[in-house]
């Protein structure tokens, strides 16, 4: 309900094109163009771990907005989704090692990694809720045995090296310019999710969750839907896997375990199932979380806690348990995420000396 | 071809496989009560062979008081779990419970590598390793223990479930929650001992792969080799996941052997399980013995 107390008055939608638009007022088109604007100027604090931070929550929050329109939108639950994202790294760098430039290779990289998708999506056009659950925990396995085992692909154990994004042969291998880099994706990619909330198809998934057998006697084809949210949640999980790797310009096979899936599912519950911005509060969230779990280590460091507990050496551990905390804790008091929180904040200062 | 081989790694597997049917039912026995898919199985038997090592290791207690008060411990553990963690959750969407239960196992799995550490310990020497020997095969004795403790285990389950009060109203908390209550059922009851009872014969067997194999992290691996088992045998059927286990056992055994034998691919040994999954889920999702699921509106 906080929605509706967050339109303005005088906002009268007079026809559908009002009614799905994405700013719905003037002043919310500009604070996203400014806020897109003023990101743009974040390589000038020079701060390169911020930087760093802020690029690992843009390709992480693209990964996590394909799992939130399978998840969030689709009703669908996925357990494999590290094991797309790793299809999509290791797909992007094996072209470019086949000589394919990089700026083609990441667009490839989430087709192929689509492909792979629909593959396992097969079952999922069949299975629903708990079913495809198992039959996506069989696939992060299955594909996670593949990339050990695919020398040709991966480059075994050994890892696979690969190039940094270049452009008319300027090259993005700084955190610097590669920001500006994932940050287009990032618009690119959500404002694509945006729109496509708005076509037939978007709502089409949405109906798919609600009420899937009312969903098809309107004349949804369920198939086809459930498949094609598969596809796109794979497609957004390969483009993120891609910029990952030609960020970290090396992909290693043990990367993309089950913890890893876990931590997309943890992003989306703690954005907000179903909201678009929320699947990057999330990443933000997710990736601040070991920060704040290192700092919270540090001021802990030399006191009582800190000897009793041996916290230092259990650093790894602590943060997976922050995790599955994380998880846990938001289920049970905010099931609707940092979003619905974060729409609720809002509203409370939208009227603020009166709000009840 | 080496029958000998073949024929020990499937006995090995019968053995295994038992295990697992013993984790899968009490996997089945949480879904069964409380339509709860529960991810955190296997960190049922991890804590629980995790506890067990620690009272008999710390406390140089006996075996059988330090197993007693584990089993004590687990109960609780089970107890707490569900009222603290899963009760809240009573209605929401599936992919909430799912997800909480993920949650749980993520936490456990890195609190316990935290308490104990990442590497394997072994439990104090409790029973003398002898070697028996079966028409030609070599078995050790903890093995056959094993293979006992499960078979009894299992006869347990079908004595709770078929004779005792407690059993069947659970089978009919199962059967309907609504009809259930207005028997005098309490269903919150049920869930609560549903959860407790999961929890203690998972860590019997956790203590179990403890006393053959040591205690390690790897035991929350059984947890997730519950799915083929489940899936195999039917999600809400007792009798298909002892089934399902012991299929799954045999088979990860005889891909083992195929593979050293003839394919040299590696690894299949864990991964065959999960081509199976795939498998049976797209020609028959309701498994061997599951209720099909008939969807009205």
């Amino acid at each position: 309900m906080a929605g509706i107390a967050l339109t303005p008055s005088g906002d009268f939608r007079e026809s559908y094109r009002d009614d799905t638009t994405i700013f719905p007022t003037k002043v919310s088109r500009a604070v996203a163009v400014g806020s897109v604007a003023l990101l743009c100027l974040a390589p000038l604090t020079g701060d390169r771990y911020l930087l760093s931070l802020m690029i690992q929550a843009g390709y992480l929050g693209i990964a996590a907005l394909g799992l939130n329109i399978l998840v969030g939108f689709t009703g669908q639950i996925s357990i494999g989704h590290a094991a797309f994202f790793g299809v999509g790294a290791f797909s992007s760098a094996f072209l470019v090692d086949k000589g394919v430039p990089v700026f083609f290779s990441i667009p490839l990289a989430g087709l192929m990694t689509t492909a792979v998708g629909m593959v396992f999506g097969l079952p999922a056009a069949r299975l629903k809720g708990l079913y495809l659950a198992i039959a996506t925990l069989a696939a992060q396995f299955i594909i996670e045995d593949f990339f050990a085992r695919a020398r040709w692909f991966t480059g075994g154990v050994a890892g696979q090296v690969t190039k940094p994004f270049s452009l008319f042969g300027f090259s993005f291998d700084t955190n610097e310019t590669y920001f500006y880099v994932v940050l287009a994706y990032v618009v690119v990619m959500f404002l694509f999710a945006a729109n496509l909330m708005r076509t037939r198809d978007g709502r089409a998934l949405v109906a798919v969750r609600d009420h899937y057998l009312s969903a098809e006697m309107m004349g949804i084809n369920l198939t086809y839907y459930r498949t094609l949210s598969f596809g796109i949640s794979s497609f957004y999980a390969g483009i993120g896997g891609a910029l990952y790797a030609h960020y970290l310009l090396f992909v290693s096979v043990e990367a993309f375990n089950i913890v890893f899936s876990i931590q997309f599912l943890a992003m989306i519950i703690i954005g907000g199932l179903g909201s678009v911005m929320g699947s990057m509060m999330g990443a933000v969230f997710m990736v601040l979380l070991p920060e704040v779990v290192q700092t919270a280590v540090d001021i802990l460091s030399g006191s009582a806690i800190d000897r009793a507990l041996g916290l230092a050496g259990a650093i790894s551990f602590i943060r997976e348990m922050a995790i599955g905390a994380a998880i846990v804790l938001f289920l049970i008091f905010e099931p609707d995420g940092l979003a619905h929180r974060w729409r609720q904040i809002k509203a409370y200062w939208k009227l603020y000396p009166f709000s009840h | 071809m080496n029958w000998e081989l073949l024929f020990q790694l499937t006995l090995n597997g019968l053995i295994v496989g038992a295990l697992y049917g013993v984790v899968a039912m009490s996997f089945v026995l949480i879904y069964k009560a409380s339509q709860v898919v529960n991810f955190a199985q296997g960190e049922f038997l991890l804590v629980g062979a995790w506890a067990c090592w620690w009272l008999l290791t710390t406390f140089q207690m006996p075996f059988f008081l330090g197993f007693l008060i584990t089993l004590a411990f687990m109960t609780i553990f089970g107890l707490v779990l569900q009222v603290v963690v899963l009760r809240p959750l009573i209605g929401e969407p599936v992919i909430s419970v799912i997800m909480v239960t993920i949650g749980l196992s993520i936490f456990f799995q890195a609190l316990m590598k935290w308490m104990f550490g990442v590497f394997a310990q072994p439990f104090p020497q409790i029973f003398a390793t002898e070697r028996v020997n079966i028409a030609g095969l070599e078995v050790q004795s903890v093995y056959l223990l094993s293979l006992a403790i499960s078979v009894l285990i299992m006869a347990g389950f079908g004595w709770f479930f078929t004779v005792s009060k407690h059993g069947l109203a659970m089978r009919a908390t199962a059967f309907d929650q609504q009809v259930a209550q207005s028997l005098g059922i309490s269903v919150r009851q049920v869930f609560a001992m549903s959860w407790a009872i999961s929890a203690v014969v998972s860590a019997v067997a956790g203590v179990v792969v403890g006393v053959v194999n040591g205690v390690s992290s790897a035991l929350s691996f059984y947890g997730i080799k519950v799915f083929p088992a489940v899936i195999l045998g039917g999600l809400d059927s007792v009798v298909g996941a002892v089934l399902g286990g012991l299929i799954v056992g045999v088979l990860e055994n005889v891909a083992h052997f195929f593979d050293s034998e003839f394919l040299n691919w590696g690894n299949m040994f864990q991964i065959a399980p999960f081509y199976v999954l795939i498998i049976i889920l797209m020609i028959k999702p309701y498994g061997l013995f599951g209720t099909k699921n008939i969807e009205r509106v």
